[in-house]
């Protein structure tokens, strides 16, 4: 996850991050102000990349990558965030291949509001590796899972309904 | 001589990146057309003639490998220069790339200079 985020930063950013300790975290609901982005991983095991971070710092790594500035969050900068997310996760995805088995990767979902939540299906355990940007927070977040499991839960929360 | 070119991506920001790159790499651009999707990059191919092709593989509608099989398997883009620009980095689908005729791969993130460094074996 550092590598692939760090390979995106230096190579097509040019914006320098540090990182900050990395920790895991299952969490079924959070709450939260700025931009997401996600990007589905599936095959033999199954989830999702995530980079989360506030509209300015997105502003400011838009424009950095587009060689522009943005004073607000516009289809421009939600579309940057998701191919810099795209990126990211694709990069994580090559690195882990080997071991996991090949993966795909769904087209990015990007998020901009105030005070929404987000909820990930199942107890999922999160691998979080946060960063500093200037003054600002991200952070990087991986969730995978063998299929097997991701299709015993949906089979266990389908039968509940029923 | 200007080189026309055809940018398929589903993403904004990469096409507007891809010519910014291609004037780094010192291509000295006629007209550059934009698809977001390989359906749209073949109805945009129906229109206009280019030099060369850049494009994505995992895009919506048709991907980029199936585009490129489609231009392959037609006589008038068979020869046209083509190099996959993407984040899809395993060696299977590298050689998917190559086999079915693209001429060059390149793995987001970029630099311009990597661009260079494969037009120039290509073009």
């Amino acid at each position: 996850m550092r590598a692939a985020t760090e390979d995106v930063f230096q190579t097509m950013l040019m914006v320098p991050i540090e990182r900050e300790p990395s920790f895991q975290e299952q969490a079924a609901s959070q709450s939260f102000d700025g931009v997401i982005a996600f990007v589905g991983l599936a095959g033999p095991w199954a989830g999702s990349g995530r980079i989360a971070c506030s509209p300015a710092l997105a502003c400011r790594i838009s424009g950095s990558l587009l060689s522009c500035e943005f004073a607000a969050v516009t289809e421009e900068v939600l579309d940057a965030i998701g191919e810099i997310t795209n990126m990211i996760v694709g990069g994580i995805k090559t690195a882990l291949e080997d071991e996991l088995g090949p993966m795909g990767l769904s087209i990015p979902t990007v998020i901009f509001g105030r005070n929404y939540q987000t909820r990930a299906s199942g107890a999922t355990n999160w691998i979080v590796a946060p960063y500093r940007c200037e003054s600002e927070s991200f952070d990087v977040r991986l969730c995978l899972v063998p299929h097997l499991q991701v299709a015993a839960h949906r089979l266990e929360t389908a039968g509940s309904s029923v | 001589m200007a080189l026309d070119v055809l940018i398929v991506d589903d993403s904004a920001a990469i096409r507007k990146i891809l010519q910014r790159v291609l004037v780094q790499a010192d291509v000295t651009l006629g007209s550059v057309y934009e698809a977001s999707d390989g359906q749209e990059a073949l109805d945009r191919l129906k229109q206009a003639r280019v030099g060369l092709i850049l494009s994505d593989i995992n895009m919506p509608n048709m991907d980029g490998l199936e585009f490129l099989g489609r231009i392959r398997a037609d006589a008038a883009w068979k020869d046209v220069p083509v190099l996959m620009i993407t984040t899809e980095g395993s060696q299977n689908k590298v050689m998917q790339a190559l086999q079915l005729g693209a001429n060059g791969y390149v793995k987001k993130p970029f630099t311009a200079d990597q661009i260079k460094e494969k037009l120039a074996g290509i073009l």
